[in-house]
């Protein structure tokens, strides 16, 4: 398929569509309403159906209804509206239906902005919903690698039985890129069938129950450990990060991701202009983070940069990856204010010069 | 040779169930098996249990389930119905998930004429968390978040679900019914079976309210149950058919005799 320049949104809605998503769920929020939109035109073309909901909750729990009937299902929202879908997502994960959701990040709390911005990766990698549970969070940088991560995510939330959270900003929802389908796309990996789903006791088996419930603590206990087994196997075989110029010698590593990592990259440039060599480690999955790649980077580093459009919320993954062998410097913009490829610069100069004082507590 | 003039509905599962003496939920139960039975979409049927003391509703149906959170039954059927529209999907709810946390999603399921079923059981308190007011709480009735009795210029006047979404102008089937005799119970059966009918036609969405009794939580024995929810809960949820969907409806009628 040739390139075709589309808008973030609609690259998600085509990328799920191409992925095999039948149903699309969703209430309208900023900055994100251009993804139903997109769907509620799109999926009738392929015997598909999208249902405005009444909320942020409905949507979610018509998700939980489409996934416990077997079919490749997603909804979107922002970061509001992502907080009253935190029922479902907890119910999706302990009755293990898979689903792919989409946070176009605003900036908060509360009602907050519609500006990008990078407050919600405590929310996504942390605290998606009560109970003991995690979901992959793959954080795209360009239009591109959010639609191909889109598509990566009906995969892998099919394989885990899980929901796999797509988290985004403005950014990726707004601007407009050259997007390429690629045609006769193998999943990237290998699928049962879904058994397990209600789609009639047609007699061949006993009835199925999609349920969360388990009243028995013993019981209980061995789901928890089912799903932590879960959790284990991404942490090992599912981290996604990119390394730019690790291979060179370099003072200062940077850690950023999503659209912040591509304001970095530009710096970068500026720096090597400069002949000052910088490196960088942009986490794709942000659960799993990718603790060893950071920790391995920094070593040949005499510091570290964390870059972020949130008062410091990866941070802690990198304190958690460093372990104190390496001083951690932090730069960021909030409320919807972007970081620029100069103030980069002038944090990467000032560390380099002892003018930046590390960071003691997150 | 000896013929079967009584057997369990092959659509409930042969078990025992957690409900209390003199609660109507298993009655309720059996009447929506028979349904299902008769009109043999027992393999294509998915239930959704809500959260209340029909939470367990998955082990005692013959059929396929899914649990919903509190509330959302009528959300998570629209999600399967949509998926796989030749499914018969039907909601059991009782008051409090139905008419408190899940008000937005019973109202719009119905409001979008979702071709789904939905059983509501309303026994006028919150029956698993243990006896708390609910939105269909009568006036004076005693619970454990009103030990004085409703008051009503501070909790509102018990919410009459069949009348409120009967008012909806998308077409669909709404009616109330009891079962606090047998007698009243052929009745509910009937209702049952003509909203299960309707889905099957993929006429329209369909609510059967059904009025039932808790014992342990009014702190009544279960024979004077059965009376204290005619004489005081018929004369204000009278039972009838609210809605029909060629746009008829019948008046309801006080059941008090």
């Amino acid at each position: 398929m040739t390139k075709k320049l589309m808008k973030g949104s609609e690259a998600i809605g085509e990328a799920a569509v191409q992925a095999g998503c039948k149903l699309f769920f969703g209430y309208p929020i900023t900055p994100q309403n251009e993804i139903p939109e997109y769907m509620s035109m799109r999926l009738p073309q392929v015997g598909g159906t999208f249902v405005q909901a009444e909320s942020e909750v409905a949507a979610s729990n018509m998700i939980y209804g489409a996934a416990g009937a077997g079919e490749r299902v997603m909804t979107s929202s922002s970061s509001p509206g992502v907080s009253l879908m935190a029922e479902a997502m907890s119910y999706l994960a302990g009755s293990e239906l898979p689903a792919v959701v989409v946070n176009i990040v605003r900036a908060g709390p509360g009602l907050g902005g519609i500006l990008p911005s990078q407050g919600d990766y405590f929310q996504a990698t942390r605290a998606l919903g009560h109970g003991d549970f995690r979901v992959m969070v793959l954080a795209p940088w360009s239009i591109q690698e959010a639609a191909d991560l889109v598509q990566d995510a009906f995969d892998l939330a099919d394989y885990y039985r899980n929901p796999v959270l797509v988290l985004g900003d403005g950014l990726i929802g707004q601007m407009m890129e050259p997007v390429e389908f690629s045609e006769g796309r193998e999943p990237i990996k290998a699928l049962d069938t879904k058994s397990w789903a209600t789609t009639g006791c047609d007699g061949s088996r006993p009835p199925n129950v999609v349920n969360s419930l388990f009243l028995d603590p013993e019981e209980l206990e061995r789901h928890n450990l089912k799903l932590k087994a879960k959790f284990d196997a991404m942490a090992e075989v599912e981290v996604r990060y990119e390394a730019y110029d690790i291979d060179d010698d370099y003072d200062v590593l940077i850690v950023a991701y999503g659209t912040v990592a591509r304001v970095c990259s530009t710096a970068m440039e500026e720096l090597k202009e400069e002949g000052i060599s910088a490196a960088l480690i942009r986490p794709i999955t942000l659960f799993p983070f990718p603790f060893a790649a950071v920790r391995d980077a920094a070593m040949k580093a005499s510091s570290v940069l964390v870059v972020e459009l949130s008062t410091g919320q990866m941070i802690e993954d990198v304190q958690l990856a460093l372990a104190r062998s390496r001083p951690i410097h932090f730069h960021n913009r909030l409320g919807g204010m972007l970081v620029s490829p100069d103030e980069v610069v002038a944090k990467v100069k000032s560390m380099l010069d002892g003018s930046s004082e590390e960071v003691r507590h997150a | 040779m000896p013929e079967t003039v009584f057997a369990r509905p092959q659509a409930l599962a042969d078990v025992s169930t957690h409900y209390c003496p003199g609660c109507t939920h298993g009655v309720i139960h059996r009447l929506v098996a028979e349904v299902i039975d008769e009109l043999g979409v027992r393999e294509r049927t998915v239930g959704i249990a809500p959260v209340g003391c029909a939470v367990l509703a998955y082990n005692y149906f013959n059929t396929d389930f899914q649990e919903a959170a509190h509330g959302r039954a009528p959300a998570v059927a629209t999600g399967v119905k949509k998926a796989r529209p030749d499914l018969i999907v039907f909601a059991y709810q009782g008051d409090g998930d139905l008419a408190s946390i899940g008000m937005a999603e019973i109202v719009h399921c119905a409001n979008r004429g979702e071709k789904v079923t939905v059983v509501f059981v309303n026994n006028a308190i919150y029956g698993m968390t243990g006896g708390q007011m609910a939105p269909t709480t009568m006036p004076g009735q005693v619970a454990t978040t009103c030990q004085l009795g409703r008051d009503v210029d501070q909790s509102g006047h018990p919410i009459r679900v069949s009348e409120m979404i009967s008012t909806l102008r998308t077409p669909s089937f709404v009616a109330r019914a009891t079962v606090h005799n047998p007698l009243v119970a052929v009745h509910a059966k009937e209702m049952l079976r003509r909203a299960f009918r309707y889905q099957v036609d993929g006429t329209c969405f369909s609510l059967v309210e059904i009025l039932s009794t808790c014992p342990t939580n009014w702190g009544i024995p279960p024979v004077e149950s059965m009376s204290w929810l005619e004489k005081n809960m018929l004369p204000y949820y009278p039972v009838g058919i609210f809605k029909t969907p060629d746009g008829g409806s019948r008046e309801p009628r006080p059941m008090t005799e």
